[in-house]
């Protein structure tokens, strides 16, 4: 096929070769959710594999989220108090604070945090079970790789990020508070207060919403990543780099886009 | 009784099969033996439906098993136990609930029938002391004892065993044959071994085949291996050197 075009249309080829195995790599990266959607919906399930994967996504991930949530909400608070005050507007800290942390901190900095934490992890894990043949033994016993591995994940993701968010948001807000009333001196009642005003439901639920996704996307790209490794410890290393990079960049691109499609 | 016909496979342009062609009588002992990297595991894989051939059949009485996928394919795996040359135990599992992993989740059987059958597999295997360590834990040659009783424990009507007793000392490699045959007197499974012990294994082989660039050279009851003309296998089998 090659020698036969002309030397000036081969790098056309080439260029088609390579969106096609674009292509060909979304379809299957698409294909395996789809299956793993399939399995979901069919008995039986494995229920002792989804709690330890809720431990292993989400309860072993509190530490890391307590700590961060703390600093981004202390963060938050100096800097808004110190642009607000410039306005004479600094009553609006607490809203300004909670909303920033409810709409789009939250659900975003929970969810990388999770990445890489528990996404690298769990794409390595898969990628040794793989190229130590683990799955493969799995398949040979019959028994679907994607009912005991994947979907396990996927539904402790879809599970326990809005729940890790929550959380998050919680102690962002306490930490602006810490620093917005406590060290700044405003009011504790103007920073609760003008909260319940100006918070509303929509923005809870985008949160909610926004940190669901992110849960699926991110065990999705780490367990589709461990799956599909290459060969050797090189080929671990390497899978579990790409799936924290492509679970990062996912995760702010469907944060921009949700927040341009929801309310 | 599987039959193999002109199974070819190249990885990247490179061949490996070449068009083999065995057939395994059902309840017989089959034994590859061939040279490292010659594409024994590979076969294997093929019987086991892990790889695909570029061309050729696997017939599993009648069902051709290059052809399935999915649930047909998992029929036919149900009969199916198979020891990896690496053993694959699960790593997170300790030796006693690997063995009894497919007890519960293929047959679904009570929790005392679970531990009294993988009591039992592991006693067959001399691993009585191991059954709450895990497989880090352990030796490669204890892993692969485990990973064999895992393939037993389900008495299934085909196994398939990558190289069982490569890296055993000689008592437990003949323990090891001793127990295969033991239990094929009891349970007449259909057994496809690759295996690397000569002469030892020729004592259990109800028929021993030859593979060397990518075919079958020479197939036959032990005895007629052992005594071919064809000037590989006789160099193989007295393992003279190059
Ligand atoms: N997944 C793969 N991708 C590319 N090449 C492979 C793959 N699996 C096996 N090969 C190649 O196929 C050849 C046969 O390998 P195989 O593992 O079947 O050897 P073997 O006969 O089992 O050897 P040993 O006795 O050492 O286990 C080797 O040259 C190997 O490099
Ligand atoms: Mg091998």
């Amino acid at each position: 096929m090659n020698g036969q075009l002309p030397l000036l249309l081969r790098p056309v080829e080439r260029l088609g070769d390579g969106a096609l195995s674009i292509v060909e790599s979304l379809g299957r990266f698409g294909g395996f959710l789809g299956q793993a959607i399939g399995i979901m919906l069919t008995p039986p399930f494995k229920w002792r594999a989804f709690v330890d994967r809720i431990n292993y996504i989400g309860f072993r991930s509190l530490l890391i989220i307590l700590l961060t949530g703390a600093f981004t909400g202390m963060v938050l608070g100096l800097q808004l108090y110190l642009t607000l005050s410039r306005f004479g507007s600094e009553a609006f800290l607490g809203p300004a604070v909670a909303l920033a942390l409810i709409r789009e901190l939250g659900p975003v900095l929970a969810a990388l945090m999770v990445t890489g934490r528990a996404g690298s992890a769990l794409t390595a894990e898969l990628g040794i079970m793989r190229i130590t043949e683990q799955i493969d033994a799995l398949t040979v016993m019959a028994l679907n790789p994607l009912r005991y591995l994947v979907v396990p994940s996927l539904l402790a993701g879809l599970v326990s990020f809005p729940l890790m968010t929550a959380l998050f948001d919680t102690v962002g807000i306490f930490g602006g508070y810490l620093v917005g009333v406590k060290l700044l001196g405003l009011s504790e009642g103007t920073y609760f207060g003008e909260m319940q005003t100006f918070v509303h439901m929509d923005d809870i639920m985008m949160g909610f919403w926004k940190s669901a996704l992110f849960g699926v996307v991110v065990t999705w790209v780490a367990t589709y990543k461990g799956f599909n490794v290459g060969h050797g410890a090189e080929g671990v290393a390497r899978a579990t780099t790409q799936s924290v990079v492509l679970a990062s960049v996912l995760i702010l691109v469907w944060d921009y886009f949700l927040g341009s499609v929801l309310p | 009784m599987i039959k193999v016909e002109g199974l070819t496979k190249a990885f990247r342009g490179q061949p490996v099969l070449r068009g083999v062609n065995l057939e395994i009588p059902t309840g017989s002992i089959t034994v590859i033996i061939g040279r490292s990297g010659g594409g024994k595991s590979v076969f294997l894989k093929h019987l086991i439906g892990l790889l695909r051939p570029d061309a050729g059949h696997v017939i599993v009485d009648e069902q051709d098993v290059t052809a399935l996928h999915g649930r047909a394919l998992d029929q036919v795996r149900q009969r199916y136990g198979v020891v990896f040359q690496g053993g694959a135990l699960f790593d997170s599992l300790t030796c006693a609930e690997n063995v009894a992993f497919p007890l519960r989740e293929k047959l679904g059987l009570p929790r005392a029938e679970t531990v009294r059958r993988v009591d039992a597999a592991l006693a067959q295997v001399s691993l009585e002391g191991a059954a709450g360590k895990y497989p880090a834990e352990i030796s490669g040659g204890m892993r692969k004892r485990v990973a064999i009783a895992r393939a037993l424990v389900i008495e299934p009507q085909i196994i398939f065993f990558d190289e069982p007793t490569t890296g055993l000392d000689p008592i437990l490699v003949n323990t090891i044959h001793r127990l295969i045959l033991e239990l094929h007197s009891r349970h007449h499974f259909t057994a496809l071994i690759v295996s690397h012990e000569i002469p030892e294994i020729f004592e259990i082989a109800d028929s021993v085949a030859m593979l060397a660039d990518g075919r079958i050279i020479e197939t036959g009851p032990p005895a007629a291996i052992q005594a071919s003309r064809n000037p590989v296998v006789q160099k193989f089998i007295r393992g003279e050197p190059e």
